[in-house]
């Protein structure tokens, strides 16, 4: 089949959805590659480059359209471009179908099957083609970037010959991935970062990036991610009022502010006031990365940079994966690459829309004519709901003595009964051993018991010096033969002087060898 | 008087060597704990020589210089990753010895019966002791003779077998002749019938067959034990050559050799305790050789394992923050430690959290990872035992495997048809990213199939871990 990538309409649209990377796996899968020309040419792609990978250039976007089975772009498709759709044509780009109704409709009307790569469901086994994770993460660093870009100072805090710099403070607003990667650039440039999320349980991840979790004092906290799939939910009025108290409280000496919040299809709720951004420094900077669905910021003007009465720049950009076009569509290209894997089970070019599979279903919004939007809850659930954290069930006073003093009388019990047994069996001996053998007998009960107290307090990583030792000490038996050896009969010399010669081998050997080993124990 | 000097050298040196055993409960206190061992040991042999009825000066002087001479030699030959082969091999020895001494008694107890009364009375030493015997200290003394004589043949061959297996002269794998564990207990039976001939008299041929016996048992006990069990197959060989001496010192009548013997025996049943515990297994299945029979079949493993090579390795350190290294015997064979302590050394000086995780059964002696750190000058504070590191795991960024197999393999814990359920393991595939180094793609000790090796988030990193380690160090940090 045939898999063509028209050029990006939309205005200053610089990523493509094919790079020639992935072109050459789509061919390893039996498709056919064809783009328009000049479509790679924003990410660095020029119309060689992919002939040399085996692309096809087609000259117009009608010849485009008309050719290709699968048609794999960036932007959700203008009216325009769906009109172009031919019944059983695959459509693979972000589309947005909560707020596309339009779009969704012609496209259902036009017997297209869309698969939105914005509505793959976030489950490991699909975060291969996650493209809004993968994007996400381009524009929390850009996000970084781009601040910095307008932010008069250093980030990282300084004490130089011409004067001391005091470290840029920033605060990450939703700790999404675009979030927590902004928090990883802000940290990894110097910068002393914050942040805060509505998510309590996002606290640890924060932390592991290098941020510290601002901390809101609110009783009911306990917003539960995994019920919404992993992304955050509206908060009730009261919660929002501490949220902006909070804020307000913070603004005065942050520098960078980059608010990612958003609710899956709605409005960004507005969270940096006019009053707070009053309140900051001048050429303190904002980066809104909500800017596209209103903006987290009351200033904020989408795909602007403006400049508040009191000096702080709020940028609007919606376009930063753009702004690193040719590494936003390497991992684009990645991500539909991985969509066409999983629709291509045989590799044989063929796709297999298989509705029973989680992730396609998923993703898919018209198929064969329907409208499949919104899809049925997923099978495999996003995230496992959060375990209620387990806590040590404190026990009072009193069941904590009852528990010691049974654990108490056990012990007695135990080594009552051992100590009775022991002495029992001792007397049996008694009764009938000789009274030489007795005392020779308890001389050697007592050093067995001698030694087993002592061992079990031997440190486990000294255990091989251990062994040595007793190998070393167990030599002893020299004694044996040098008592031995005094004797008249000259076979009995032998032997015991042949035993004295190998004990003495055993002993000096095992002796010098613990030493060997203990001198290199030490500490750091 | 002279008895009297020579009963106050004996306690001297039996408190010398229990507080020499119990100094090991620490690293520093462990390096005085040898010295109580040397002076206790030098005390006993100067008592007992400078002690009655002791001669043939000549032959001790020379023996002892030359034991001496052999025993420094080997020690300081040795390399530390020979350490439980050495082991092994000293433990023949006593072995050996308390054979010799065991039939000296019987050739001594024979002529001095011969004696009558007044040939008895002139009589010193250990003939004069004998002399003095009653008949039922007589016959408790052959009961001793037999068993030491018993325990000691079976303490001989049995470490030279271990040492051959460790050394890897004698093939590792569990070799049982036909008939099997009938065989060891069928000469156990014969051996008991012949103690009992022995104490009623029949002569010196009982104990000879009975040696025979033993040699045989020692023998053919240890083949039937695979190598991975090696550690408390020495452990064990070590309590035997204790009890040993036990029952020698209560032939000979001389305390301090009880005292002794039921230390080191005591000792050596402890350890063998604590590493079966540490395998989950029954110190009777360890014995009896082989793992025990499982039910059902075995957990089909899926995946593939996926190689990486040296910049792989090496980008993944770079990034990370905390480390494990799990270091096993194949880290011993490769004699890799010093180059993983070279790279312990930079990642730590590049800020890194790097902590080693040793399991108790690691290697083939307990313990025998750290003394190879150690050796490597790896400090011994990073050096962590299971219970101490496994609950990090989770946080933990890289785990590097390093030529062990069994202890990591997850199949312990999820698959209960697994030979090795229910065996404690370092749980290395809960960090982010696990590098296993590793030879080939063959199987461990046990022979058994690791589904750690398949999971996502392992990568194989193919080669001699000595070689392996050393190519990483000029590319990390």
């Amino acid at each position: 089949m045939k898999i063509g990538v028209p050029k990006e309409i939309f205005p200053g649209e610089k990523r493509a959805a094919l790079t020639p990377d992935s072109a050459l796996q789509l061919q390893k899968l039996g498709y056919h590659c064809f783009v328009e020309t000049g479509a790679g040419l924003g990410a660095g792609f020029s119309d060689d480059v992919y002939r040399s990978a085996g692309v096809e250039i087609v000259p117009t976007s009608e010849a485009l359209w008309a050719l290709s089975d699968v048609i794999a772009k960036v932007r959700p498709p203008e009216l325009g471009e769906i009109g172009r759709l031919a019944a059983g044509q695959t459509l693979i780009s972000f589309f947005y179908p909560a707020q596309n109704k339009e779009s969704l409709e012609q496209a259902r009307d036009r017997g297209a099957n869309v698969i939105a790569i914005d509505m793959v469901p976030r489950i490991s086994r699909a975060q291969k083609m996650d493209a809004l994770s993968s994007m996400a993460n381009i524009v929390g660093y850009r996000a970084v970037i781009e601040a910095g870009n307008n932010f008069g100072r250093f980030f990282t805090g300084q004490v130089t010959a011409a004067g001391k710099v005091p470290p840029a403070r920033v605060l990450v607003i939703g700790a999404g991935v675009a979030g927590l990667a902004a928090i990883g650039t802000a940290t990894s440039l110097g910068a002393i970062t914050y942040a805060f999320d509505v998510r309590p349980e996002v606290a640890e991840q924060i932390e592991s990036m290098g941020a510290e979790f601002v901390y809101l004092d609110f009783a009911d906290q306990s917003q539960d991610g995994a019920a919404t799939g992993g992304y955050a939910a509206p908060s009730s009025p009261e919660f929002r009022e501490k949220q902006l108290e909070k804020f307000r409280e913070l603004a005065p000496q942050i520098d960078i502010v980059i608010t990612t919040a958003l609710i899956p299809g709605r409005d960004a709720p507005k969270l940096w006031l006019a009053d707070m951004v009053a309140a900051m420094k001048p050429g303190s900077v904002i980066i809104d990365l909500a800017a596209e669905r209103g903006g987290n910021c009351d200033l904020t003007i989408a795909d602007q940079r403006v400049v508040s009465d009191n000096g702080v720049i709020v940028v609007g950009y919606t376009d930063f994966p753009s702004r690193m076009a040719a590494q936003a569509s390497t991992l684009y290209a990645t991500n539909v690459r991985h969509m066409l894997t999983d629709l291509t089970p045989a590799k044989d070019g063929v796709i297999v829309h298989n509705m029973e599979d989680d992730v396609i279903r998923g993703a898919t919004v018209t198929y064969q004519g329907e409208i499949t939007y919104p899809p049925p809850p997923p099978k495999v659930k996003a995230i496992a709901a959060q375990k209620p954290k387990e806590k040590a069930k404190e026990l009072t006073p009193e069941e904590k003595r009852a528990q010691e003093i049974a654990a108490f009388k056990a012990q007695t019990k135990n080594q009552g009964i051992l100590l009775a047994g022991g002495t029992a069996l001792l007397l049996l001996v008694g009764v009938y051993a000789p009274a030489s053998f007795m005392s020779h007998f308890v001389v050697f009960m007592l050093a067995c018991f001698v030694g087993f107290q002592v061992i079990w307090n031997v440190s486990h990583s000294l255990h091989t010096p251990l062994m040595s030792v007793t190998n070393a000490v167990s030599g002893i038996v020299i004694l044996g033969a040098l008592l031995q050896i005094g004797s008249g009969n000259w076979l009995v010399v032998t032997l015991a002087a042949l035993s004295v010669l190998i004990a003495t081998v055993n002993i000096v050997g095992g002796f010098l060898v613990t030493r060997r080993m203990l001198a290199m124990f030490q500490k750091s | 008087m002279i008895i009297g000097i020579v009963s106050a050298a004996y306690i001297a040196a039996a408190v010398l060597f229990i507080l020499s055993l119990g100094g090991l409960s620490g690293q520093e206190s462990s390096k005085r704990a040898v010295w109580y061992g040397i002076v206790g040991m030098a005390l006993a042999v100067i008592g007992t020589v400078l002690g009655p009825g002791i001669g043939n000066w000549f032959i001790i002087l020379l023996m002892i210089a030359g034991g001496a001479v052999l025993g420094t030699f080997v020690a300081s030959r040795v390399q530390m990753t020979e350490m439980p082969q050495l082991v092994a091999a000293l433990h023949s020895f006593v072995g050996l010895a308390a054979v010799f001494i065991g039939f000296n008694a019987h050739i001594e107890a024979a002529g001095v019966a011969m004696l009558d009364g007044t040939g008895k009375d002139a009589l010193s030493g250990f003939a004069g002791i004998l002399a003095h015997k009653t008949p039922v200290e007589l016959a408790i003394m052959n009961v001793e003779v037999f068993l030491g004589v018993f325990i000691g043949a079976v303490t001989f061959t049995g470490s030279i077998v271990a040492f051959g297996k460790l050394a890897g002269k004698v093939d590792g794998k569990a070799k049982k002749l036909p008939g099997g564990h009938f065989l060891n207990a069928g000469s156990a039976i014969f051996s008991l019938i012949l103690l009992v001939m022995y104490v009623n008299g029949e002569g010196a041929w009982t104990l000879i067959l009975m040696t025979a016996l033993a040699f045989f048992i020692g023998y053919h006990l240890i083949m039937g034990i695979g190598g991975a069990d090696m550690p408390v197959v020495v452990s064990m060989l070590n309590s035997y050559s204790g009890w040993a001496a036990a029952a020698i010192g209560f032939t000979l009548g001389n305390d301090l050799l009880i005292v002794i013997g039921a230390l080191v025996g005591s000792s050596g049943a402890i350890l063998s305790y604590i590493m079966c515990k540490a395998m989950n297994r029954s110190f009777v299945s360890v014995i009896l050789g082989g793992f025990g029979a499982t039910t059902g079949p075995q957990m089909e493993i899926i995946g593939e394992q996926i190689a990486i090579d040296a910049e792989g390795v090496a980008a993944a350190l770079n990034e990370a923050d905390s480390v494990v290294i799990v270091p096993g015997y194949g880290m011993a064979v490769a004699q890799a430690q010093q180059a993983v302590s070279e790279l312990t050394r930079k990642l730590r000086a590049a800020g890194k959290n790097v902590r080693f995780a040793i399991h108790p059964v690691a290697g083939r002696l307990p313990g025998h990872m750290n003394v190879l750190l150690a050796e490597a000058k790896v400090p011994y504070d990073i050096v962590l035992e299971m219970d101490e590191i496994n609950d990090d795991f989770h946080e933990t960024d890289v785990v590097i495997v390093i030529g062990s197999n069994d202890i990591v393999n997850p199949a312990a814990q999820e698959d209960p048809n697994s030979p090795i359920a229910g065996m404690p393991v370092l749980e290395v595939w809960k960090a982010k990213q696990v590098f296993v180094s590793k030879r080939g793609q063959g199987t461990g000790y046990s022979g058994i199939e690791n589904p750690l090796f398949y999971k996502e988030n392992t990568r194989m990193y193919y080669g001699d871990a000595k070689k392996s380690v050393s190519d990483l160090l000029p590319i990390v940090v």
